[in-house]
């Protein structure tokens, strides 16, 4: 009875897995067109789920092994079992041997979906149940099962063992694991993930983020442009069909492991932000629905249920409730924390600056002080609304030397908006003092210089990023540098990694990359430390975006100083609370980001917090009745500064050696 | 707020705006005073709104206009007046020929003359009452509007005024919504040629830049918070002012031709 039933169960099972495919395929379809090459993608598939994905998952070990045991189990299983129970190939290929292997598979399988069960247990809160909750006992089913109708094929157990009541049980076990694992996968199961993961590897919308076997940086995380010249094109995203079809299919690769969710800051903090939620929140959109199936944790403070959409419908209602409210989007600092902890690679912070896009471009609708500073960016070039005339103001002692004057230069030394800032001139003012002591050749745009853009383009008005850029990219232009060194990581990301795409190319480095090239060189000098204990604060910007986590230590070693590392740190390095333009529009929430932080510190036991950036200063610093002081590396630096030992002499105005190859933009 | 609705027509209103010039980077932009107005209008259930430029429409000009499209407009007149132009004759015809119930203006431009005598030259050339320094329009009702009217320190008086009317509005009325660029770049400007008349007052004046002028400090010697706060709030004791009820114009105007005579004013 098994012989012919087998066939035609494993037959139904794949070709309603196939029709499910379809209707998938169909659903992600619904969104924008991208440009991904499909077979290139395809083919560097393997390599990007074994290498680049196991990379995330490999920071949790015994769920990494849990993963490589069920998962290895379930394709080698199920590819045996099509050929051996499917098309009949037990016994007369190999002399059995498919038959063996098919037995090692659904047993390695069984073995790993045991210890997805121990999980499943008393599983964390990040986790999310419902349906969830089933997959253990539908992996076990689907390997046990498939275990037993193999004893027989190899000859462990006679052909006719049992009765038919114990044949009609076990294929009952049968159907119920082939429900879960072809039907579920592809009609919207647990075991989604699985198919649409490995599609979204395929077709990632940033394909440089996957290494090579050449190499390759891991890294993408400039925003993409808008196109404003088209008056056509869409200006961000209004309903899930203004995602493309490649980010649709991220969002449904979502494995609701949150991760994200743990690493979040706002949703720690208390703002009505759950990354893993926004994703189940666009997915339920795409397909269409309510919230009400979700059973993960919420966004905090907004119960489950409450809101619903569809492909054609607004994400965000102009007035009431549709499937995401404008504070949720509006929560997110941009940290970039979700995507580094994300084991399917999802870019939650595209998607949330796409549909942020939107409701300032569209809507008209940025909250708080939000209108404010784009208002105050559009008239005069800086957030605070300040005279750009007055720029110069925290240097009129130092004799700057400007471009204008000198035209080129070895270093252009980019201020940023921390110019008007009198906590920021310190740092800047040191870090003038640190060039002057190492004989740097630099200079400064003065006046000249603008908001670089980076709060504009994540509050969403790319129109003025754009205009921002567009105009510092032609000032640029006017002068010959071999690279610009800033204080401000948001400056540094938004010069290196995103002026690119609107015809800027530039060497760009933090001050502590070039303090750190400085020393190694011998041109700066220090005295030994005699401080307390330091611990160091990683910038979203510097860390995160642009993967620097070692030149800020190596300076801070430099100076004597023993970095006590807090608990997250480097890649996982908490938040501020000062990005994405979250102090502006300052959505309210249980606590605030930096005092989570600045109590990160205090677990340290450090007297002083190292920085390198002046949003994180102002944020770390606006903490109340904090044990430790702030610092910006470059003022710990010009603190310590000596006379570089003999044999060292300072250099000459400009160095014999370029510090750096000019790129031609 | 809401106008009733036995009236069938919706309520016609005209905002007029101007383009601004930032006070420190002298960047065109929305006149706040303006924008004020036109987010006055919003307020306005179911009144149909439209927005009235008279002036040039160029490169300094259009991203100040489209700030007011942005505030959720799909259309602005614009009546073609070059520099120097005096353009009340053709704000007037326009208006006289389109026939709104409310028109609502800033109280003065941030550029040009801003002399803020405008509304009333064209209230008077219409004949029309002009009811300054609004805060709110709360009900028009059988041709009659009533309007909230601030005065200094937060306080507000109550007025009633048969339309059509004009209004001016300054910093108490409500702040305008951010300006969007979507709606911005999509609206239509509606550019109309209209006969321009030369301002010949204007061209026989001298325009010289303003004078910075020393500003008294007001000292206040309060030892407390408390005493700080009611220095802020009190009332400026003016001497010698006097309050007329129930006199005659005549009675009305002669007091006030002997207060401008001992101030100085009128020689």
């Amino acid at each position: 009875m098994l012989d012919t039933l087998l066939p035609i169960l494993i037959a139904a099972a794949l070709a309603l897995a196939v029709i499910g495919a379809g209707r998938r395929v169909r659903l992600w379809r619904q969104g924008r067109p991208a440009r991904v090459s499909l077979l290139k993608g395809l083919a560097a598939m393997p390599r990007r789920y074994l290498v680049d994905l196991h990379h995330v998952v490999a920071r949790d070990k015994a769920m990494s092994n849990t993963h490589v045991a069920t998962a290895g189990g379930f394709v080698a299983a199920a590819v045996l079992m099509i050929l051996v129970h499917g098309l009949g190939l037990g016994a007369e290929v190999a002399e059995g041997a498919l038959g063996w292997l098919l037995l090692a598979a659904s047993a390695t399988m069984f073995v790993g979906s045991c210890f997805v069960a121990r999980r499943r247990r008393h599983p964390p809160s990040r986790l999310s149940r419902g349906p969830w909750m089933r997959l253990p006992k539908s992996l076990m089913a689907f390997s046990l099962s498939v275990f037993a109708i193999t004893l027989p094929t190899v000859g462990l157990l006679p052909e006719d063992f049992g009765s038919w009541m114990l044949a009609l049980a076990l294929l009952a076990v049968l159907v119920w694991g082939l429900g879960e694992m072809f039907f579920g996968m592809t009609w919207g199961g647990p075991m989604k993930h699985a198919f649409a993961g490995a599609l979204h590897l395929a077709f990632h919308r940033r394909a440089e983020r996957f290494s090579t076997r050449t190499g390759g940086s891991g890294r993408s995380t400039g925003l993409k442009a808008l196109d404003l010249e088209d008056p056509k094109a869409p200006l961000g995203v209004e309903k899930p069909a203004d995602f493309t079809w490649n980010q649709l299919l991220g969002f449904d690769a979502c494995v609701q492991c949150g991760r994200c969710e743990a690493a979040c800051p706002a949703f720690a903090a208390g703002q009505p932000l759950n990354p893993k939620k926004l994703i189940q929140d666009m997915v339920v959109g795409m397909a269409g629905g309510s919230d009400a199936a979700y059973a993960g944790s919420p966004y905090p403070g907004k119960p489950v249920g409450e809101h619903q959409g569809h492909a054609q419908g607004p994400i965000v209602a102009r007035e009431g409730k549709a499937l995401v409210d404008a504070e949720t989007l509006w929560s997110c600092t941009t940290c970039r924390a979700c995507v580094e902890e994300c084991p399917m690679m999802i870019e939650h912070v595209d998607a949330i600056v796409d549909m942020r896009r939107f409701l300032t471009l569209e809507h008209g609708n940025t909250p708080n002080k939000g209108p404010e500073v784009l208002d105050n960016l559009i008239a005069t070039d800086n957030p605070g609304g300040f005279d750009p005339g007055a720029r110069m103001h925290w240097a009129a002692d130092l004799e700057l030397p400007l471009m204008a004057d000198l035209q080129q230069v070895d270093v252009l030394l980019w201020m940023g908006d921390g110019a008007y800032d009198m906590r920021n001139q310190r740092t800047l003012r040191a870090l003038v003092k640190v060039l002057r002591a190492a004989g740097v050749d630099f200079a400064v745009l003065g006046n000249e210089e603008r908001d670089s853009g980076d709060v504009a383009r994540r509050l969403g008005d790319e129109a003025t990023f754009q205009s921002l850029a567009q105009r510092n990219i032609a000032t640029l232009a006017k002068y010959r540098f071999l690279q610009i060194v800033t204080c401000d990581p948001h400056s540094f990301h938004v010069l290196g990694n995103e002026y690119g795409e609107l015809g800027g190319h530039y060497r760009v480095h933090h001050h502590s990359t070039f303090i750190a090239e400085l020393h190694e060189e011998g041109r700066l000098a220090f005295r030994p430390w005699k401080g307390g204990r330091v611990t160091y604060h990683d910038p979203c910007y510097l860390g995160r975006y642009n993967g620097e986590f070692e030149a800020p230590r190596n300076v801070l070693r430099a100076l004597g100083i023993e970095v006590a590392e807090m608990e997250r740190s480097g890649f996982r390095s908490r938040c501020c609370g000062g990005g994405g333009g979250a102090p502006i529009t300052d959505i309210p929430g249980k606590q605030r980001i930096p005092d989570m932080r600045m109590g990160d510190v205090r677990e340290t036991g450090a007297e002083l917090v190292a920085v390198g950036c002046p949003q994180c200063t102002a944020m770390l610093e606006g903490v109340v009745d904090s044990a430790a002081e702030v610092r910006d590396i470059a003022e710990l630096v010009a603190d310590a500064l000596v006379e570089p030992p003999a044999g060292h002499a300072k250099g000459p105005a400009r160095t014999a050696r370029p510090l750096a190859e000019e790129v031609v933009s | 707020m809401r106008p009733e609705s036995h009236h069938d027509a919706p309520l016609a209103v005209t905002v007029l705006v101007s383009v601004g010039r930032h006070p420190l980077t002298g960047r065109g932009r929305r006149a706040d005073q303006d924008a004020r107005g036109v987010e006055l209008s919003h307020t306005l259930t179911g009144a149909a709104v439209e927005l009235l430029h008279a002036g040039r429409l160029d490169e300094g000009s259009e991203a100040a206009l489209r700030g007011y499209l942005g505030m959720g407009f799909e259309s602005l007149s614009l009546l073609e007046q070059p520099a120097g132009a005096d353009v009340l004759p053709a704000l007037a015809e326009a208006l006289e020929a389109s026939g709104p119930q409310l028109v609502i203006a800033g109280e003065r431009a941030e550029q040009g003359e801003g002399s803020g005598l405008l509304p009333y030259l064209l209230a008077e050339r219409l004949g029309w009452p002009l009811v300054s320094g609004l805060a709110a329009v709360e009900e028009v009702k059988e041709g009659v509007a009533t309007l909230l009217q601030a005065l200094p320190r937060g306080q507000r008086r109550r007025l009633q005024v048969r339309l059509p009317a004009i209004v001016t509005v300054d910093a108490a009325a409500p702040a305008p919504r951010q300006s969007a660029f979507g709606p911005a770049r999509r609206g239509d400007v509606d550019v109309q040629a209209v006969p321009a008349r030369d301002d010949a007052d204007l061209a026989q004046w001298q325009a010289q830049s303003a004078r910075k002028r020393p500003k008294r400090l007001k000292i206040v010697k309060a030892a407390s918070a408390r005493d700080r706060f009611k220095a802020a709030a009190a009332k400026a004791q003016g001497g010698g002012g006097q309050v007329l009820t129930e006199v005659t114009p005549e009675e009305g105007a002669e007091a006030i031709f002997k207060l401008l005579k001992e101030e100085g004013v009128l020689r």
